[in-house]
């Protein structure tokens, strides 16, 4: 699928300037084998620029280049970008580059008649047979416009100088200083249009801030926006390159925060590696704090981290963390962590990027921590705030590094309300507040946020101890949560409350047994009153029976006396009294 | 034709004059410009002088080392101080000044 398209739609040939960043937005680069027009006021890189896309291309692409200069000679060029880590000399001797110095001096010429620029092309000429090069630079062309007072002769050289680079397929830049209300002063863009590039330099409010836009690329798309450029040690740097997409893998591994219990409202796991933590509060909520355990954290797990301090010195932090027993000197000692503390006005916001991004790219961290990030913000708009910090955190999830930004919400703000909406460009957000109850202010920390965890919805309690930081369950009752000593109290009135119930539960027990022992009594009783009864009765059952008998053999005795006659019966009654 | 003012060049009347013309190629400018120098140098500079002529198309290099842009460009190295002249020189007026044979008004 893809292939096709590229088939059917075949790329316009680049060629990478190597500035990084640049050949990111121009997806790949200047075009081959055309002229480029870089333009902007003084001062603002071109000649920089210029230098690095002909240094690049020797050392990096193998193509060599020719540098014409009007402004700056051969030593001055040397001598200046040799800070970059730049050896012109060695790369003129091994016939990678050519520098020729132009200078047009107004007041030594004086001109009668017909002429022409041949000598500029033949200089040109020259120098691109000499090595090869299938790079020029021409910095700044414009200055012949000062040398020579013809102009229409030096537009009719112009034009034929741009279709002559094309023809000779070089790759060519040509600055130019930017006038007033156009792109450069003498109307370059009209010869130049295959590529137009504009640098730009602004202050604001004493802080600089370089800025990159491709104007035009003719043929090809490119990044339409203004992208911020520095300029370091390092050159020039169109930071950040990771801006432009949102790949980076996602991580799920889920690593601890340092603090059970609150890893325990992370679903028992913690947070995912690389993601971005924003911790959030009001003045002395203890947002360095929960930073600081996120570090010992990593620290203990063998990873290294970077602390962005921009309010207090890395000795202070460290100080204070002691107090609750958090101890991360040593981890500096082991070199697991980094301290930068700068204060914030002290660069522009990509002054910043830039330092972020080489302490990162340098120590390689797992986590850094930004505290407080507020500061930052204070440097720039919205937007610029916006752009940095977007920038800064595709950069560091790209790497897979866990970012930790404490704000601080200002007082009679909605603590809910982010800065310059910071907290959609995080993955979890954690709010400290202050609970105010019952004449005490306690700290409470809950998850606002936490994306791909289900994470607990509750608020808890806060609490420094001197091994670190301790959630406790909130107490909610009809007056809202608990905290501090009401909690306390809460919780001995609980105490109280589950003894007597204990005590209660005994007291029916111990009821329980003493009826059944009554109940058992009763029984026994009853069976011996039965038992007794029983005997009775049978004793008067024996006694009827023992009557029967007696009876009966009477009635036996009378009857044998009737059978023998009359006096007989007489005779046993007399018999019968006589006995 | 204005006369050569010569109170301005007195202590140049004794100097030898070097002159150097670079040309690319026989353009008719370059041409042009041969003629005219010769022209001018027979009429004003007696046989104090000396031309030289370059021809970038065969020696490129030495472009440099003139600060040659234009074409084409009369050099005059000596005496000093370093003049120089472009066009084909057809303003004979303009060449006195630019050699410093005349002063400008």
């Amino acid at each position: 699928m893809r292939k096709n398209s590229e088939v059917s739609r075949p790329e316009l040939a680049k060629s990478p300037t190597g500035i990084r960043g640049l050949d990111e937005i121009t997806f790949g680069g200047l075009p081959h084998g055309r002229p480029t027009l870089v333009c902007g006021r003084a001062g603002c890189g071109k000649t920089l620029f210029s230098i690095e896309f002909l240094v690049h291309g020797a050392i990096d692409y193998d193509e060599p280049g020719v540098f014409i200069a009007f402004e700056e000679t051969e030593d001055d060029l040397t001598k200046n970008v040799a800070s970059l880590g730049y050896d012109l000399a060695d790369l003129s001797r091994r016939k990678k580059l050519m520098i020729d110095y132009i200078r047009v001096e107004r007041s030594e010429i004086e001109e009668t008649g017909e002429y022409d620029l041949e000598g500029l092309f033949v200089r040109l000429g020259y120098a691109i047979d000499a090595i090869g090069a299938k790079r020029v630079v021409l910095d700044t062309i414009e200055a012949i416009f000062s040398g020579f007072s013809n102009v229409n002769i030096l537009r009719a050289e112009l034009r034929r100088l741009f279709r002559w680079l094309k023809e000779k397929g070089v790759t060519a830049v040509i600055t130019a200083e930017q006038g007033d209300g156009t792109l450069t002063r003498h109307g370059l863009e009209e010869y130049v249009s295959d590529c137009v590039i504009l640098l730009d330099h602004r202050v604001h409010e004493q802080i600089s801030t370089r800025r990159l836009r491709v104007v035009k690329y003719r043929g090809s798309i490119h990044g339409t926006n203004e992208y911020p450029f520095l300029i370091d040690d390092q050159g020039i740097s169109v930071l950040p390159i990771t801006s432009l997409n949102l790949e980076h893998r996602a991580s799920s591994e889920r690593v601890s925060t340092g603090i059970e219990t609150l890893d325990q409202m992370f679903g028992g796991k913690g947070y995912y590696r690389g993601s971005s933590i924003l911790v959030s509060g009001m003045a002395g909520t203890g947002k360095t704090s929960v930073a600081a355990q996120f570090v010992d954290a990593a620290c203990r797990r063998g990873e290294r981290c970077i602390y962005f301090s921009s309010e207090e010195s890395p000795a202070q932090v460290i100080r204070n963390l002691r107090a609750i027993g958090l101890d991360l000197e040593p981890w500096i000692k082991k070199g697991l962590l980094h301290f930068d503390a700068t204060r914030p006005n002290f660069y522009g916001l990509e002054m910043h990027l830039l330092r972020i991004h080489k302490l990162v790219e340098r120590i390689k961290p797992k986590v850094v921590v930004f505290d407080p990030l507020s500061n930052y913000l204070s440097l720039g708009n919205d937007l610029e705030v916006q752009s940095m910090l977007t920038r800064l955190l595709d950069y560091l999830k790209g790497l897979q590094i866990t970012s930790i930004f404490n704000t601080l919400v200002e007082g009679g703000h909605a603590e809910l309300q982010s800065e310059v909406g910071v907290s959609s460009l995080m993955d979890v957000w954690i709010l400290l507040r202050n609970l105010e109850y019952n004449g005490e202010r306690n700290r409470g920390l809950f998850i606002l946020k936490a994306r791909g965890i289900a994470h607990s919805n509750q608020i808890r309690e806060f609490i420094f101890t001197d091994h670190g930081i301790e959630l406790k369950d909130v107490y909610v009752g009809v007056d809202g949560f608990l905290t501090g000593s009401a909690r306390t109290a809460h919780e001995a009135r609980e105490k109280a409350a589950a003894q007597l119930r204990r005590e209660a539960t005994e007291r029916r027990r111990r009821e329980i047994a003493r009826k059944r022992r009554a109940l058992e009594a009763q029984i026994l009783a009853l069976r011996a009153q039965f038992e007794n009864e029983a005997d009775e009765i049978n004793k008067e059952i024996a006694l009827d029976t023992t009557r029967e008998q007696v009876l009966e053999s009477g009635k036996v005795e009378m009857a044998r006396a009737r059978l023998g006659n009359g006096p007989a019966k007489v005779r046993r009654e007399r018999n019968g009294k006589g006995a | 034709m204005a006369p050569v003012d010569m109170a301005t060049i007195p202590e140049k009347e004794n100097d030898k004059w070097v002159l150097r013309l670079y040309v690319a190629g026989q353009t008719p400018k370059c041409v042009a410009a041969f003629a005219n120098l010769k022209k001018i140098c027979a009429e004003y500079l007696d046989n104090r002088y000396e031309i030289q002529i370059i021809d970038l198309l065969e020696n490129p290099q030495l472009a440099r080392g003139d600060q040659i842009v234009a074409v084409p460009t009369l050099v005059r190295n000596l005496p000093e101080p370093v003049r120089k002249i472009i066009g084909d020189l057809s303003n004979t007026e303009k060449v006195l000044v630019g050699l410093d044979l005349r002063t400008r008004n």
